[in-house]
């Protein structure tokens, strides 16, 4: 922490001011306060964007699409943030996607059958077995990083780069480099379907991050997970075992970008080994970045990953409404990364106060 | 180093930097090698030579990542700096019909300005070089469709003749690209083992504190790899105009990925301060040769290409690992 004191912090701490202090020094104050301007620009901007409509008992409206949209990003940036906890990176992400979505469609794809004189189509293995294969590949994709980077002790970076790199070839090896459709219809549920006319998806997500803000605020695995960030020297003579915490971060990852490819090959009702996820890791660390968890390791933040998602979501969906070419979206993301991670910079903070004192 | 002196050598041997970077020339020659066994005709000097030819523009960037890793950094922004360029100088030549060296110029200005504007924002809020370098590419990418969505062809008439230029060599030919990428390579040898920068990078990559607390400014050692890297990105991007004569956001895709896995290839640790900038050149022929022994065979596809590069970079880092690493 830091050791200095500041005046102005020391001042306002009086017991009258303490809860606003809380408030303002709170660390999802800033990724909140950045999605609410974004959402108050909509707000201006775009006619009707807060407008949620009852159509055949699904909820609709722009509100809807954001979270529906962001919900592959939200579940790899979930995986992304404990992986960055423990000072690592998972650029795997996009190529663990497209393995995972190109397992689970190759293995239902769908043979139509004449039923009564209608067509219908069935899969090719049952929905349930491809599920769990395409997970189960998911998995491995994990430990495979996880034991690269505890056990030959490999660079984060350099240790899922190998599998970045190979993963998209493999999963084009499966698919012969062609895009696999699925038209087995239950599968479409996952991605696109409805459940109490909200998209299935969110209940995907809503259970994900459930079980792991449990796993972290009950359990004291966040607790490990966060010293080993701190330091993992530290970490591991105080009798933690790092090495099996840091395969578990990296098999989760793995998992949630597992998860994600589903929901996306579910959502496009097809698996292209060359652009499924393409770019969704970046992302994912933008998201983690944006929610203000430090690449550096440490105190991790798993509600502010999930805003940063929403952020770059929300971001993506202002520009296509407002009618700016869409290749402009790259130029604002970037600008608001510089300024979202330079104001978050304790440096930029002195510089500041040095200026207006 | 308390190690008894019977165990010393290999020990030492093994632990030496430019082991690994030996490891790869060896592995480049065996690769060749086999193709030459396999395929008739591999192993003719043109080859050879068509390996620096098609991948010039990869060895520039490559050395430009080369240094940012050795300084303990990461440009992930390179290839849409290349992109950049190649619009910019398409954009520069065929719309406001700039004189060929002005744009060429202008271009390398611009990337060394991006660079050493990334630099700057690196040292002086203390960001992290991944996230920075991260923004740079968007912004860079995206910039690129601000100037045309469409690829712009360009016909300027030195252009055109350079990107057709044979230049005879040793038997065989060489393009000007090729021959500005060997240039380059010796500038830059020339400037890590025999210039105070060259030293300031090691210095910094080795450990940032003690390079501080030796004296050393950090800050302009540091802006100056970043910008050196953007130049060193806008020269691939020039070089890539000769090679494709246009302009397009989407040229070089994925090229820093392959930069720098053809710097860990090369023998440079991620961790900085150990390994050389000539290692660029065998990591880079070995991707080149590894592409070129798929083509010959000619009943492979193309994912084969990632696959065998992904597994070549997982043994290459398990050997540093164990036989050099001494981290």
């Amino acid at each position: 922490m830091n050791a200095r004191v500041d005046p102005a912090l020391a001042k306002s701490a009086t017991p009258a001011a303490s809860l606003r202090t809380v408030l303002l020094q709170h660390p999802l104050l800033r990724p909140a306060a950045a999605l609410l301007v974004l959402l108050a620009l909509d707000a201006i901007l775009v006619p009707g964007f807060f407008r949620l409509e009852i159509k055949d008992g699904h909820l609709y409206g722009a509100l809807i699409d954001i979270l529906n949209r962001a919900a592959p990003l939200m579940l790899a940036a979930l995986g992304m943030t404990l992986v960055i906890a423990t000072r690592g990176i998972d650029i795997s992400v996009g190529a663990v996607v497209a393995l995972a979505g190109t397992v689970a469609a190759m293995l239902i794809g769908g043979t139509m059958v004449m039923n009564n004189g209608a067509p219908e189509y069935v899969a090719n293995t049952p929905m349930g077995t491809a599920l769990a294969a395409a997970l189960g590949v998911a998995l491995l994709c994990g430990l495979w990083n996880g034991v690269l980077v505890a056990g030959i002790k490999l660079q984060p970076i350099v240790a899922t780069l190998i599998l970045m790199v190979a993963g998209r070839g493999l999963a084009q090896l499966f698919t012969d480099g062609q895009i696999v459709t699925v038209y087995y219809t239950p599968y479409f549920f996952l991605g696109s379907g409805y459940l109490f006319g909200l998209p299935f998806s969110l209940y995907v997500v809503a259970a994900v991050f459930a079980v792991t803000l449990l796993l972290m605020k009950k359990t004291a695995l966040g607790l490990f997970i966060q010293a080993i960030g701190i330091n993992p020297v530290a970490a591991r003579l105080a009798g933690l075992r790092t090495a099996t915490l840091i395969v578990f971060v990296y098999v989760f990852c793995s998992a949630c970008a597992g998860l994600a490819g589903l929901l996306i090959t579910s959502n496009i009702k097809s698996a292209d080994a060359n652009n499924a996820g393409l770019l969704l890791e970046l992302d994912a660390i933008l998201a983690v970045t944006l929610g203000g968890t430090s690449l550096a390791g440490g105190k991790f933040s798993l509600a502010g990953s999930m805003i940063g998602a929403l952020i770059i979501q929300t971001l993506t969906y202002t520009i296509y409404s407002l009618g700016v070419p869409p290749e402009v979206n790259m130029v604002v993301k970037a600008v608001v990364v510089f300024v979202v991670c330079i104001s978050q910079s304790s440096e930029f903070r002195q510089l500041l106060r040095k200026t207006s004192a | 180093m308390s190690t008894i002196a019977a165990g010393k050598r290999p020990r030492n041997l093994s632990a030496a930097p430019w082991f690994t970077s030996l490891v790869t020339v060896v592995l480049l020659l065996a690769m060749l090698g086999i193709g030459g066994a396999a395929y008739p005709g591999f192993l003719s000097l043109q080859v050879a030579f068509n390996l620096l030819i098609d991948n010039a523009f990869l060895l520039v960037i490559a050395i430009g990542m080369g240094f940012v890793i050795l300084s303990g950094g990461i440009d992930l922004s390179v290839g849409a700096v290349l992109a950049l360029s190649t619009m910019i100088t398409a954009w520069l030549l065929q719309t406001a019909h700039w004189h060929p060296a002005a744009a060429v110029l202008a271009v390398l200005v611009l990337g060394a300005l991006f660079g050493g504007a990334m630099g700057l924002i690196i040292h002086l809020f203390k960001l992290q070089p991944f996230i920075v370098t991260l923004a740079g590419m968007f912004l860079a990418r995206g910039l690129c469709y601000l100037i045309s969505i469409e690829s712009i062809t360009i016909d300027q008439p030195f252009f055109v003749a350079v990107s057709q230029t044979q230049i005879p060599f040793l038997g065989g030919f060489l393009s000007p690209g090729a021959v500005i990428a060997l240039v380059v390579l010796l500038l830059a040898v020339w400037l890590a083992h025999f210039t105070a920068f060259g030293r300031g990078v090691y210095a910094v990559g080795g450990n940032e504190q003690s390079a501080a607390m030796m004296g050393l400014n950090v800050g302009r050692i540091k802006v100056g790899v970043y910008a050196l890297s953007g130049l060193c990105a806008a020269l691939g991007g020039v070089l890539f105009a000769f090679y494709m004569l246009s302009g397009y956001g989407l040229h070089g895709q994925g090229i820093e990925l392959d930069a720098i896995a053809a710097v860990v290839i090369g023998g440079t640790l991620l961790t900085g301060g150990y390994g050389y900038v000539a290692g660029a050149l065998s990591g880079v022929l070995v991707l080149g040769a590894i592409q070129t022994l798929i083509a010959f065979d000619g009943t492979l596809s193309s994912w084969w290409t990632k696959i065998v590069i992904g597994a070549l970079l997982f043994v290459f880092c398990v050997v540093q690992r164990l036989m050099g690493g001494r981290r």
